[in-house]
């Protein structure tokens, strides 16, 4: 049973605090901090003759370009040593190449013997034909949450600059509003919605062909997901915002991302603990070939797929809309 | 296979040279897309089939169209358009 509260002592509580905080309904400042306006600026004639005489000596002097020898004679001089500058890095960076050992000889220091145990080893221990995705997903499986996570933070990052406050009022034009466009979205191009209407169910599918089949055949959850993503924005592109905010709002990409990001976390949790040495999930790998195969590799690449090609829309949404 | 592996080679480094001689920033996104589309179709030549599908979905696809949207976004595309435009009328 719990202890129903009145609205007034409701409002006392820290619960209540840390929700309007969340929500952005409770600006600190407002009431608490005094601010006071800052002065109009002025200006008397004494100073504005100093400035006015200041700025005189300033373009006639040192931007005059063309009759400012100190100028030219840096420039002549900053083209030289560049010149000078990346022909001996050049340089310095060939006679290395010369150092290289040969391409494809068999006692070149990269054939040793990580490579022989992923070749010879990697199908029995991972369940995967491709061998490439038995490594970064299974061998690897860290380095790849890893690489998923930076996706999310950047787009945590872009969201940060790119945001547009919904209560923001912007003094733009019409025309500026055009221009920008977003606004006067879809532009109902008729050839363009006519070629989306039959590639973007093909591009969505392929997408997910090449997710699903990433331990058989190339690809995999990124280059499946990055094909995705492509396929949202020509449709994004053709037919407007109001028709991808049906499925795909903010809070999609939220609770996407999180439970694929925490279910690679929890899937993998056991051997990122021990240092990656117990590999074995204790799900069956099945036989090589078929889609339902080679453990956690599938729901691994699906959810891998999942926050790539959400990203990729996300990005595409913020840098046109400034949120999505 | 070997004298067409050669003419790719030419045409990635003309596009890597054009790129950065290019004035026009729409030029410059525009060949390195295909700079992109050629080292995929490389990367399938030195049977890395992985990697072609990442460079064409990623290099030559996603990464161009956000290129398009930053050039919208600093105006640098519509800027153009409107100066050409001022020129045509001066003339």
């Amino acid at each position: 049973m719990s202890r129903l509260l009145s609205e007034e002592e409701y409002r006392k509580t820290k619960a209540y605090r840390m929700k309007r905080w969340y929500h952005g309904d409770k600006d600190p400042y407002i009431s608490k901090v005094e601010m006071k306006p800052q002065k109009p600026f002025k200006e008397d004639v004494e100073l504005q003759r100093k400035r006015l005489h200041d700025e005189l000596i300033l373009n006639q002097r040192i931007y005059d370009v063309e009759h400012n020898n100190k100028i030219l004679a840096f420039r002549k001089f900053y083209r030289f040593i560049s010149v000078i500058f990346v022909a001996a890095l050049m340089a310095i960076l060939l006679y290395m190449v010369s150092y290289l050992p040969p391409t494809g000889d068999a006692t070149n220091p990269d054939n040793n013997e990580v490579a022989a145990k992923y070749i010879e080893d990697g199908m029995a221990d991972t369940g995967a034909v491709n061998i490439v995705t038995g490594m970064i997903l299974d061998y690897r499986a860290f380095d790849t949450l890893g690489e998923s996570n930076v996706l999310f933070i950047a787009t945590c990052a872009v969201l940060i600059l790119l945001r547009l406050d919904k209560n923001e009022k912007t003094d733009t034009t019409k025309e500026e509003e055009e221009e920008n466009d977003r606004l006067y979205e879809p532009k109902n191009d008729i050839i363009l919605q006519k070629v989306a209407f039959f590639l973007v169910p093909l591009i969505i599918i392929f997408g997910i062909y090449v997710i699903l089949n990433g331990h058989i055949s190339p690809g995999g959850g990124f280059s499946g997901g990055a094909i995705i993503g492509a396929g949202l924005i020509l449709y994004l592109n053709a037919f407007g915002f109001q028709k991808t905010e049906r499925f795909f709002t903010q809070k999609t990409y939220k609770w996407i991302c999180f439970v694929a990001l925490s279910f690679y976390c929890l899937a993998k949790t056991y051997s990122f603990y021990c240092g990656a040495h117990h590999l074995e999930t204790g799900i069956p790998l099945g036989t090589p070939g078929d889609i339902i195969s080679a453990g956690l590799i599938l729901p691994l690449n699906i959810c891998v797929g999942l926050v790539v090609a959400c990203t990729m829309y996300a990005f595409y949404a913020m840098f046109r809309k400034g949120g999505f | 296979m070997q004298v067409f592996q050669g003419i790719l080679f030419i045409f990635l480094i003309v596009c890597a040279v054009s790129v950065t001689f290019s004035k026009n920033l729409l030029n410059s996104i525009i060949i390195f897309m295909s700079y992109s589309l050629i080292m995929s179709i490389i990367w399938i030549l030195l049977e890395s089939p992985d990697l072609a599908i990442t460079e064409a979905a990623v290099g030559a696809g996603i990464t161009s169209i956000l290129f398009f949207v930053t050039l919208k976004k600093i105006h640098a595309m519509t800027d153009m358009t409107k100066d050409q435009k001022k020129d045509n009328q001066g003339e």
